[in-house]
């Protein structure tokens, strides 16, 4: 027993490894021609993982700094807008706009973050979400982005001359980009950035009697955030090879809060746990039409109630505790 | 000419108001903290003593006046930037990161001490590991010497009032400041931990630490501090060494009230 814990203390990485492993199989399969998975599973697969690392730089923002943007759909669209547009019109190489991508939707969500500095809770959503309803507008209306239209025919990535259209390559795609963001991601929470992201979420106030500038964190937090939405976005234009707007509206957005709010706040494995049930359940409840938002609603309700942090969200964290009461100060303190 | 007087100023008030619409909190408090000094603020309940503390540390702008440290004008900065540079505190009603370990929470004190940014933690470079590092070593050293290393892993929130309070101690202490305000940090400790904290802030200033505190426990002020100051209704009623203190009516009466409150308290 003792010698497992320490293994796993030590060589977190064979861990790691292991099911880095585990994840290829299933497209190594078809690959090989060993075992012939459905093209459509290997999709699911596909969206699990983008969805999973989408929610995650939601998560980044929402469960590690306590800003609630409801924005997530904007940066996303920011991404894939700009990868569909400089692939189809200049060529540019996928894995160029990859970082582009990233940089672009950084950028915008720098100009949201700066205005609401001030604003906390209700009125940071409000804005976030004005921003992707306006990001959404404006590829529906401009030329550039094919208006009504959208842009068709993205080209796929150069991927070693593979055909990097069919699923069981384009899922290696997915999970690089998806360990890369947890490997960056867990490296920032590890540090003295993730620590003040953190603070933040757990006490404004004594964070900033700690000297840390909350609002460089916060907007440094949200660029961030915005950043890995911009390259999942960028990931995501080519696999479905045509984007229109309508696949950004704010119903976007709220399925993947919908994720980190059921899967889990702050924490990584969270946001993981939430893409898996949802995008398993939007698919297996097809069936029931729009009523399938109603399940979703219920379960979110019900998450709220018994588990505010959602399944596998920070227990360590003011999210599990919710507006606990300070218990009353007693003592010597009370009476003057 | 006292000892005090050829020490230098570290924290300074002049003419400091603090008005809440028509409630004047704060009226033209003039201070004077001296490197080395054990400040002691005492006054009723309401008497303005946070609101003090917290225009000191920018958290309140100052309506009217000025305050310096060592001759720098702290009134238009803002908190982080004072909390940066020049003043650590505690707070009244404690404001830990409740849900995080006793470790994490002064981990995080120790911001200002340390430079890495993002590019640093992905790469993990040289500046990282540094920072890690010393912040890791900095906490641990600070819990030894505050008694709190046995509860390093333990969440905040689930220690007693008295061990919470030293948790925001030690968190404060790791920003390495000159000066620390403590707000009331005896209040829900029982006598012996009342005691060990006297003692232990008598030995921070031994080392070097200058201090400012708030506090209702006479015994504790009139044992520890070396200078108090006392406000009434916003008001600076009296200042001056714990042995005047004692003897001055007014102090007496607008403190104590005409009971027998203060002789008990004072013996
Ligand atoms: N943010 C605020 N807004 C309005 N009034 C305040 C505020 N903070 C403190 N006060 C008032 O200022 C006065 C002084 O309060 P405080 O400084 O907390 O007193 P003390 O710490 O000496 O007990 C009280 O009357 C209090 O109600
Ligand atoms: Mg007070």
């Amino acid at each position: 027993m003792s010698t497992l814990k320490n293994l796993w203390q030590k060589k977190r990485w064979i861990f790691w490894l292991l099911i880095v492993a585990l994840l290829c199989v299933p497209p190594m399969l078809k690959i090989l021609g060993i075992y012939k998975i459905k093209a459509l599973y290997l999709r699911y697969a596909c969206n699990i993982m983008m969805y999973a690392t989408l929610a995650g730089s939601l998560n980044v923002i929402n469960g590690y700094s306590g800003q609630t943007c409801l924005g997530q759909a904007g940066f996303f669209a920011i991404g894939a807008y700009t990868c569909a547009i400089l692939s189809t019109r200049l060529g540019v190489s996928f894995w160029v706009l990859l970082p582009l991508c990233g940089l672009a939707s950084g950028l915008i969500g720098l100009l949201v973050s700066l205005p609401t500095l001030r604003l906390q809770g209700i009125y940071l959503s409000i804005v976030t979400l004005g921003a992707s309803e306006i990001i959404r507008i404006i590829a529906q209306t401009a030329s550039i982005t094919g208006g009504a239209m959208g842009i068709k025919g993205i080209p796929y990535p150069w991927l070693f001359g593979l055909d990097a259209f069919r699923p069981e390559y384009y899922y290696f795609i997915f999970l690089v980009l998806g360990i890369l963001f947890l490997f960056c991601t867990s490296r920032i929470l590890g540090s003295r950035v993730g620590r003040a992201w953190i603070s933040i979420r757990e006490d404004q106030v004594a964070a900033k009697s700690l000297g840390v500038r909350t609002s460089f964190y916060k907007s440094l937090n949200f660029v961030y955030g915005a950043f890995w939405a911009g390259v999942i976005g960028c990931a995501y234009a080519p696999f479905v090879n045509f984007i229109e707007s309508s696949q950004f509206t704010t119903d976007k957005g709220f399925d993947v809060l919908a994720m980190i709010v059921i899967g889990g706040q702050g924490t990584l494995i969270g946001p993981i746990i939430g893409s898996t049930i949802v995008t398993i359940l939007t698919e297996s409840l097809r069936f029931l039409g729009v009523w399938r938002y109603v399940i979703y609603a219920l379960i979110i309700i019900a998450m709220m109630w018994l588990r505010p942090q959602g399944i596998a969200g920070a227990t360590n964290s003011i999210l599990a505790g919710g507006k606990v009461k300070r218990k009353p100060q007693k003592g010597k303190g009370a009476k003057a | 000419m006292s000892e005090r007087d050829n020490r230098p100023v570290l924290l300074e008030a002049q003419g400091v108001c603090k008005y809440f619409g028509g409630l004047k909190a704060v009226e033209n408090v003039d201070m004077q903290i001296r490197e080395g000094d054990i400040f002691g603020i005492i006054g009723p309940n309401g008497a303005g003593k946070t609101t003090f503390f917290n225009m000191c540390t920018g958290m309140y702008p100052v309506t009217k006046g000025k305050i310096l440290f060592e001759g720098n004008d702290l009134t238009k900065l803002n908190t982080e930037e004072i909390a940066e540079k020049y003043i650590a505190r505690t707070f009244q009603n404690i404001q830990l990161f409740r849900f995080m370990t006793v470790l994490e929470n002064v981990k995080i004190g120790c911001h200002v001490q340390t430079h890495s940014n993002l590019f640093d933690a992905i790469l993990h470079s040289r500046r990282y590991h540094d920072d890690e590092a010393y912040t890791t070593k900095k906490s641990l050293d600070i819990l030894k010497r505050i008694g709190l290393y046995e509860y390093r892993d333990v969440k905040a929130s689930n220690l007693s009032y008295g061990m919470q309070r030293k948790v925001e101690i030690a968190r404060a202490m790791a920003l390495d400041h000159k000066i620390l305000l403590l707000d009331e940090p005896a209040a829900g400790m029982n006598p012996q931990e009342t005691q060990s904290l006297m003692e232990f802030i008598k030995q921070l200033n031994a080392d070097g630490l200058t201090i400012a505190v708030i506090e209702h426990d006479m015994k504790f002020i009139m044992n520890s501090c070396n200078r108090i100051l006392v406000l009434n209704f916003g008001q600076k009623i009296f200042e001056g060494t714990p042995q005047e203190v004692k003897e001055n009516r007014e102090v007496q009466e607008a403190y104590f009230g005409k009971g027998m409150v203060a002789g008990e308290a004072l013996k």
